[in-house]
């Protein structure tokens, strides 16, 4: 029987089980087939911060959420359009976020006593009538699954493992994917385990089949490739493309990168990236602690290195003496915070945007330093190299912010040629006429004269430096005045960076300025409300200290300004303070990044909740 | 690093050098001025050009040692040398790199650097000036201070065990552990040559005299006249003897090290244990740190153990150039284009 496909311009899709699951890599293929097909995409992850909670318990749900489309997207999707349960906690879980008729397809061989018990259901729900608004497509995902497998000699877990792929199959099918690009990834993963190979290649056709043979199905979907910037493209999460990014700071600087950094949720993926990248030259020192991190960045800055250390809120909590010393001794350092829910150990697998004044302010004494948020995970390249050229351009550090929504989440890159980058020009000082430490050019950045370089051998360090000469003094004048230099240093950036281009009039009623990862959702919340007549503009800013030159300016031409952001006011209090000027906020702490429909409502409140009419 | 021998010959450097002209500030009577001074004779026979050297401190009296030296250097943060310096090391691993650090800086705040520095051998050469107080901040015990030490924040007496140095280098797999006085400079000089000698951890004690809140917490160990029966030097391949006269030595009894009397007709130098400073096994080194533990024996002074094992910073290279090797150099192009791309047209 032939099947009807019908064409749709988005799907949101989220995959949802135990966290041993598989679901991850379940996403993460879907992905990369729907990359490969021409398709705009964003993706995020959810994941618990246990490796390994209990079997069917709902704290162990793992999802993973997809959002594809014919044309330019910004966000993961609010409301899932299909809904992959492999379980009942994975169902409880996610179905309250679902679009209304929603799809969910349930592997009803997992919704047994034991398991719905385990999700807190005291009936079915697939037989108790409460999914009736959801289009419910029951599969017995385990039973074909393993009888597809049934002549293999691999053990039943070992076959039980593979259902992901007979749903990911499915899936394939369901959209008019091909399945090759996953078989190639599966050839390439599995080459020494033959068996291994052969049964997920069996499930993932059997999956395909199953949608074109049974009767359960009478559509299947289309949705066309997007019409992108012409380019060359790969997908990549925020981690991945900060790693990228400042390997390509090395190359385009000509510096060898040196990554001091310890492990810890959300930023270890730089880590892991960049540890691969030994043929660029790249060293990655895994520290014995976030403070040795920093302070071995600190150390490779003084010899001549481009000078990295990653890490999470806490560990910036620890590396805040250590980046006073950066400050103090002017070394060129790049420090990247992937914030997550805080104080303390908080909410390590999830989003936030927290740690801003920590990271404008969180240090003793006067200590200035530059502040970067990137905006969405391929902004994360482009951020990482903007954090080296300044850090390096300035001897000063550099404060790279990302967050948990960005560096799990997905979005592909179009590629940029080499020289469309920033150029990242480095001298070193090698003359020894008249050299002096703290000596100034007119950026008030002093030389970098590194180890190794004879006639130049000098000492710096904590201790309050002579300005121009570098020696140890505790004259009263000199501290002011090498305080400002400090300070003055850093505001001298923002003459190197772009200034704001308001997306929408220049001037009007309301102007929502946010920062960081909430980028695309506000601007699809602004597509929203734009459509229904209301007059919003917008500056997103990735430039925080300094302020980029015209935000005040901005600010002044709009009566209202709306401030959203994952934090209880952190911008908000810094634009007060800097433009005396009110600002509205709202303010989100779920962990999660807002949904458009939470900007759209704000929004439409501030115009009095009658659509400004 | 091949042309070291070029090096060697080609500059000569005499103590001058390496003085950074700087006023010492220093309380007048400090055992640093003789570790500095040592330090300054011996750099001239390091074989490194002076600008291929730097001196990196953490915070405290001992700290402000590089200001003083006519190399690179870097004054840091309390307890960061050794992590800092470690920076420096794989940032540049031409460079010599030395450490001047107290017991404080090392032992207490530093801890974990140090002990991960001395695990992973990389190539640095640390000198603890340990005077077993805190001396910056005017007097309160340190983590090597002796049990019921009377000081400003102890006034009823310490009731923390110390650490011993040595066993905490050779228990974290420091490759040269070595102790030195101040008030010995003959053999300060020594040491100092051989660490730089070494290749991978070096790690020198000096016990250092602080005249202002610990002062004479060493002289049973530097003052002539009690010297000789309180402190043992350790030489390769030579009995431990001690005494004026040479007349006692130490014995190993199984692994409990016993005293004995070389004029009792009873036991002869045949009878003395042979210091092995290159047994890989650090059982003995041990027991010889043990000595300052045990009533009535001698504080073991030199080198206690050196051996040589594959050093981090040089493994390090050696893994980036075999990658090299097999994937070629890195370009932009592989980095971004090589796989998972797609194009729009």
């Amino acid at each position: 029987m032939a099947k009807k496909v019908q064409v749709v311009d988005d799907v949101t899709i989220r995959f949802a089980g135990d966290s041993g699951d598989g679901m991850q890599l379940t996403g993460s293929q879907f992905t990369d087939t729907t990359a490969k097909m021409g398709n705009d995409l964003s993706t995020v992850p959810d994941f618990p911060a246990e490796i390994r909670a209990p079997a069917g318990s709902l704290s162990g749900v793992s999802g993973y959420q997809l959002h594809f489309s014919s044309s330019d997207i910004q966000t993961p999707g609010d409301s899932p359009d299909v809904l992959v349960a492999m379980n009942p906690a994975a169902l409880k879980v996610n179905v309250k976020d679902l679009a209304q008729n929603a799809t969910i397809i349930v592997n009803t061989n997992a919704f047994d006593i034991k398991n719905l018990k385990l999700a807190k259901y005291d009936s079915n729900p697939l037989e108790d009538g409460s999914l009736s608004k959801f289009n419910v497509i029951p599969i017995e995902l385990t039973k074909l699954t393993m009888s597809a497998l049934e002549d293999l000699s691999l053990s039943i877990k070992e076959k039980e493992k593979c259902k992901n792929f007979y749903a990911l199959g499915l899936l394939y099918w369901m959209y008019n994917r091909p399945i090759e690009i996953t078989q190639k990834w599966l050839e390439s993963k599995f080459s020494k385990k033959p068996e291994v190979l052969e049964a997920n290649q069996r499930v993932l056709n059997a999956g395909y089949n199953y949608g074109e043979i049974t009767e359960i199905f009478t559509t299947r979907y289309d949705v066309k490739p997007a019409k992108l910037p012409k380019g060359i493209y790969r997908n990549v999460s925020g981690n991945e493309a900060a790693a990228l990014g400042f390997v390509t700071a090395s190359l385009r600087s000509g510096l060898k990168l040196f990554l001091g950094s310890y492990p810890i949720t959300p930023a270890s993926e730089i880590l892991q990236e960049l540890s691969k990248y030994k043929d660029y030259g790249v060293v990655t020192f895994q520290a014995e602690d976030e403070i040795s991190g920093v302070a071995s960045a600190i150390g490779a800055a003084f010899a001549g290195n481009l000078a990295l250390t990653t890490t999470s809120g806490p560990g910036l909590s620890l590396k805040a003496e250590a980046i006073g010393l950066g400050v103090m001794t002017e070394l060129p350092l790049v420090i990247v915070d992937v914030q997550r829910g805080g104080p303390s150990t908080g909410l390590p697998t999830k989003t936030e945007q927290s740690d801003l004044l920590q990271a404008m302010y969180g240090r003793h004494g006067e200590a200035p330093v530059v502040v970067l948020a990137a905006q969405s995970p391929a902004d994360c390249f482009f951020m990482a190299v903007e954090a080296a050229r300044i850090a390096l351009k300035f001897m000063v550090p550099v404060i790279l912010l990302s967050d948990g929504y960005l560096a799990f989440g997905s979005e592909p890159l179009r590629i940029p040629k080499l020289e469309e980058l920033p150029e990242i020009d480095v001298k070193f000082r090698t003359d020894p006429e008249g050299f002096h430490p703290y000596m100034r050019d007119e950026n008030l950045v002093r030389p970098w004269a590194i180890p190794g370089t004879p006639g130049l051998e000098h000492r710096i360090g904590g201790l309050e430096k002579k300005d121009v000469y570098g020696n140890i003094s505790y004259e009263a004048e000199n501290h002011e005045i090498m305080t400002h230099h400090r300070q003055n240093k850093v505001e001298k950036v923002a003459g190197t960076i772009p200034e704001l281009v308001v997306d929408g009039d220049s001037e009007g009623e309301l102007l929502v300025v946010s920062w960081g990862s909430t980028y695309g959702v506000i601007k699809e919340a602004l597509k929203n409300v734009r459509k229904e007549g209301l007059n919003v503009s917008h500056v997103h800013l990735r430039y925080i200290n300094p302020f980029p030159k015209n935000l005040g300016e901005i600010l002044g031409k709009f009566k209202k300004v709306l401030v959203p952001e994952m934090n209880l006011g952190q911008l908000s209090l810094l634009l007060r303070n800097k433009f005396m000027k009110d600002v509205i906020q709202l303010n989100k702490m779920q962990g999660q990044a807002f949904k458009i429909s939470e900007i759209e409502k704000k929004i439409t409140e501030v115009f009095g909740g009658n659509n400004g009419k | 690093m091949e042309n070291k021998i070029d090096q060697v010959q080609e500059v000569k450097y005499t103590t001058k050098d390496f003085s950074s002209g700087l006023d010492v500030k220093w309380c007048p009577g400090c055992g640093d001025y003789s570790i500095l001074a040592q330090v300054q004779k011996t750099s001239p026979d390091f074989g490194e050009k002076k600008e291929n050297i730097v001196w990196i401190s953490g915070i405290g009296c001992s700290s402000r040692f590089p200001y003083y030296m006519n190399t690179y250097g870097f004054h840091t943060i309390h307890g960061r040398a050794a992590a800092i310096a470690t920076g420096v090391k794989l940032a540049n691993p031409k460079l010599q790199v030395w450490v001047a650090t107290g017991d404080g800086d090392m032992m207490s705040i530093g801890g974990n650097h140090f002990i991960h520095a001395c695990r992973k051998n990389i190539n640095l050469k640390i000198v603890m000036f340990n005077n077993r107080i805190y001396g910056l901040t005017k007097g309160q015990y340190s983590p090597t201070s002796e049990k019921g030490k009377m000081t400003k924040s102890s006034p009823y007496g310490t009731v923390d065990w110390p650490f011993n140095p040595i066993k905490v280098a050779t228990g974290s797999g420091a490759s040269f552990v070595a102790r030195s006085l101040d008030r010995d400079p003959k053999h300060l000089q020594d040491m100092i040559s051989r660490a730089s000698k070494h290749k991978g951890l070096a790690f020198i004690e000096v016990y250092q005299n602080c005249p202002i809140f610990n002062d004479g917490a060493f002289f049973p160990l530097t003052e002539k006249e009690t010297k000789p029966d309180n402190v043992i030097f350790l030489e390769h391949g030579k009995p431990l003897v001690f005494g004026a006269n040479k007349e006692k030595g130490i014995k190993l009894d199984g692994l409990n090290p016993v005293i004995i009397d070389l004029n009792d007709g009873v036991h002869s130098i045949n009878d003395c244990w042979i210091h092995d400073e290159f047994d890989e096994n650090p059982t003995r080194v041990f027991l010889l740190a043990r000595f300052t533990d045990l009533p009535g024996f001698p504080t073991p002074i030199g080198v206690f153990r050196q051996f040589n094992k594959e050093t981090y910073d040089i493994d390090y290279v050696k893994q980036i150039e075999d990658v090299k090797a097999k994937k070629g150099e890195g370009t932009y192009e592989k980095l971004m284009f090589k796989s998972g791309t797609w194009e729009v047209n």
